[in-house]
């Protein structure tokens, strides 16, 4: 079975986020970007699967800006096999929205054939949470979001769910698509050995218009803003206190 | 000289530094209280070090090691800088002079030592010959065949986990134009040879938990076999394998500097006094922006020197000045964050005074300052016959 692994580069989650003055976006000039936490997850999954025997290749696939390449090479480093970087900006401050990016991966599957598609459940920096959805949408393929535990049975894949007030266990046939979430498993360093493997294995690359899948966004940002900061605290002597100010606030 | 690293040495940097804020800064507090570093820690990243292929990773392919180049592992060991460097001890970095082993030397002590199975240290100080390495003296003299040895070494660094210790030692005097000259020989000794003792040395202000010991030899025997390189060889494996290791603090002294700055920067950044973030005053800020200079400063004299031992051009004025002034840069760096913090800085609560205190040693070990002035001034002067 081949895995296809989406990676997003995205700002790296220590650095403490600036809005640009014109309020249309974060400022993402020379600051330190790294690859989505979760991506991570879902590749560090796919080198497991790999090692049980259970998968045969990884390939890594990102959509955006050039320097994506970076991100590729840390996905090779771990462990991935081959890159494809389909380049769909020029601008680091252009995001391309996940419609588009499920519409070229949908294009990447159909040259690829992978028998799955692990993602992550959303990437840090929009916090979408579409893509794989949209994905399996585009496909027809069957899905199995936030997942926490992932066991593949030859045509069906048992994924355990991360869902509000529990676990869900759902099985899917195969193909399918697995967003991942973060309590799945703990990704591994890169090994010496491979960051010195990863430059020799093949990157290709493409553009958005190879695919014939037009990127323009379809959204309009109105405006970016910091989050309020948050009021003080108030200390209270003891719990009546306490119970008395949450009374009066309504809360109880 | 080049400029820029290459997306595989961005990437060697970033795992490093990876590994060093996950796996060492979780430990740091506690080595810091107690002097020590538990057995099982110590174990544990020694493991994960050879799991990533970074153990040795200063030595060849032949040997079955990363093989990396000097500029390589100058950015491994300025990440591992950020850490502590009693706990970064076991990211096994064993002496590179032990490439000189010969015959079943090789068996005996490189390979154990680049697979992280034996410990090594390396000793040349003693209490009355510091910079004045020649001075030293400990001797070894012949006797029915064999080497005896006597006299002692102290500040050794990691010989309390060492298996084996290189033990440089004079064996035999030579005159001279300028009076007696001392010939030195490089030994393999192991912990346990009869005669041979590793005891605890002294309390050191900087680093603690990486402890220096003192040696003491007492009639030691030990046959020619133990011997590395040639008989009265030791200046040679010294120049031939000791040159590169001054990057060493040079580096990690650019590491540790980068990580006191992020904290003095969000301190500035975070601290109000007088209605406003203390790094609105220029007292403050200035203060920022002179630090964040030297550092690259620093950073970038480094990888030069560490790039021209690569290119296999003269290096040793170039390392002589980065070591010199990577060491001397921390020290104002480590202080000026202190002032930065107020007197919170100087309280254990935070780690600048940890930061500070380690950074005294960088200035003496490894060739004082003044013995880096020394050699930066005399390749300078010398050819022009002064
Ligand atoms: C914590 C620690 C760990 C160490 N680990 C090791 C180790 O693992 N192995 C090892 O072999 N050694 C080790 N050393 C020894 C270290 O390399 C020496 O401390 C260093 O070389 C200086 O020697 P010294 O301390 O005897 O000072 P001295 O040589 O006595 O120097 C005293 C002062 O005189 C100055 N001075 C000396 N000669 C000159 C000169 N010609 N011109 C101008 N000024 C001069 C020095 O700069 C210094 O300021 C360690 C030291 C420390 C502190
Ligand atoms: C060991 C110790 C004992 C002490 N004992 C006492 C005591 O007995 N009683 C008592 O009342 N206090 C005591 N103090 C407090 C001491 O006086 C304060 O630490 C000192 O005034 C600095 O304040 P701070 O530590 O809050 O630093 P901050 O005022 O927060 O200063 C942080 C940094 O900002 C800089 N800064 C602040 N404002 C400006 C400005 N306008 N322009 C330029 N730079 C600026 C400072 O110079 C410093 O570098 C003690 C402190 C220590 C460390």
């Amino acid at each position: 079975m081949k895995v296809l692994v989406p990676v997003k580069r995205v700002i790296d989650y220590n650095v403490k986020v600036r809005v640009k003055a014109d309020g249309s976006g974060v400022d993402l000039a020379n600051v330190k970007m790294s690859m989505n936490p979760f991506d991570e997850i879902a590749v560090e999954e796919a080198i497991r699967l790999k090692e049980a025997g259970k998968a045969e290749e990884i390939v890594a696939v990102s959509i955006g800006v050039k320097q994506a390449q970076e991100t590729l090479r840390t996905a090779l480093a771990m462990g991935a096999d081959r890159a494809i970087l389909v380049i769909a900006a020029d601008d680091v401050h252009q995001d391309i929205e996940p419609l588009a990016v499920a519409k070229i991966l949908a294009k990447v599957v159909e040259e690829e054939q992978p028998g799955l598609v692990l993602a992550g459940k959303q990437a840090i920096d929009n916090d979408m949470n579409a893509t794989g959805q949209m994905l399996s949408a585009l496909l027809g393929w069957s899905q199995g979001t936030f997942a926490s535990e992932l066991d593949i049975d030859g045509d069906h894949a048992k994924v355990t769910r991360e869902v509000d007030g529990g676990l869900q266990t759902i099985k899917v046939k195969m193909p399918a698509i697995v967003t991942v979430d973060l309590r799945l498993n703990e990704p591994r360093y890169a090994s010496l050995p491979n960051i010195m493997k990863a430059k020799k294995k093949p990157l290709d690359e493409k553009t958005a218009a190879d695919y014939g899948v037009d990127v323009t966004p379809r959204l309009e940002i109105v405006k970016t803003a910091e989050p309020e900061a948050r009021a003080a605290g108030e200390m209270v002597p003891d719990v009546d206190t306490l119970v008395a100010k949450l009374k009066e606030k309504g809360v109880v | 000289m080049q400029y820029g690293l290459t997306d595989e040495q961005e990437m060697i940097a970033a795992t490093v530094r990876a590994f060093v804020e996950k796996e060492i800064y979780p430990h740091e507090a506690l080595v810091e209280r107690t002097g020590e570093v538990p057995q099982e820690i110590a174990e544990e990243i020694k493991r994960k070090t050879i799991e990533l292929g970074f153990y040795a990773c200063n030595f060849p392919e032949s040997v079955g090691c990363a093989g990396l180049c000097h500029l390589d592992f100058a950015l491994v060991e300025r990440e591992l800088g950020r850490g502590s460097m009693a706990l970064n001890h076991f990211f096994g970095r064993p002496q590179n002079i032990l490439m000189a082993c010969e015959g079943d030397q090789v068996d005996r002590y490189l390979m154990p030592a680049v697979r992280g199975e034996r410990m090594d240290a390396l000793a040349m100080t003693e209490p009355g010959a510091g910079s004045d390495v020649r001075g030293m003296t400990c001797s070894a003299k012949r006797d029915r065949g064999d080497w005896v040895m006597n006299g002692s070494k102290h500040f050794i660094s990691g010989a309390d986990h060492a298996d084996f210790v290189i033990v440089f030692i004079a064996t035999g005097e030579d005159m001279t134009d300028k009076g007696p000259k001392k010939r030195i020989t490089a030994f393999l000794v192991d912990r346990g040879t009869p005669g041979f003792t590793i005891r605890d040395g002294y309390r050191s202000v900087s680093h603690r938990g990486y402890k220096n010991m003192i040696l003491e030899f007492d009639d030691c025997r030990l046959p020619d076999a133990q011997v590395l390189g040639a008989v009265d060889g030791g200046f040679e494996v010294m120049n031939t394998w000791l040159y590169a290791t001054r990057i060493t603090v040079a580096t990690m002294s650019v590491g540790r500097a980068r990580r006191v700055f992020d904290h003095a920067l969000g301190y500035a950044a975070e601290r109000e006094q007088f209605g406003q973030k203390i790094g609105k005053f220029q007292g403050v800020s200035f203060q920022l922006a002179d630090m964040i200079t030297e550092i690259d400063a620093a950073d970038l004299l480094t990888l030069a020197a560490a790039n021209r031992l690569d290119q296999g051009l003269p290096a040793n004025r170039e390392i002589a000045s980065a070591k010199l002034y990577a060491s001397e840069m921390l020290a104002r760096v480590t202080d000026a964050a202190i002032q930065i913090h107020g007197g919170m800085g100087l309280m254990d609560d935070f780690p600048m005074e940890r930061f500070w205190r380690d950074a005294r040693v960088e200035r003496i070990w490894d060739g004082t300052s003044e013995i880096q002035r020394h050699i930066i001034s005399r390749d300078l002067l010398r050819p022009l016959g002064a």
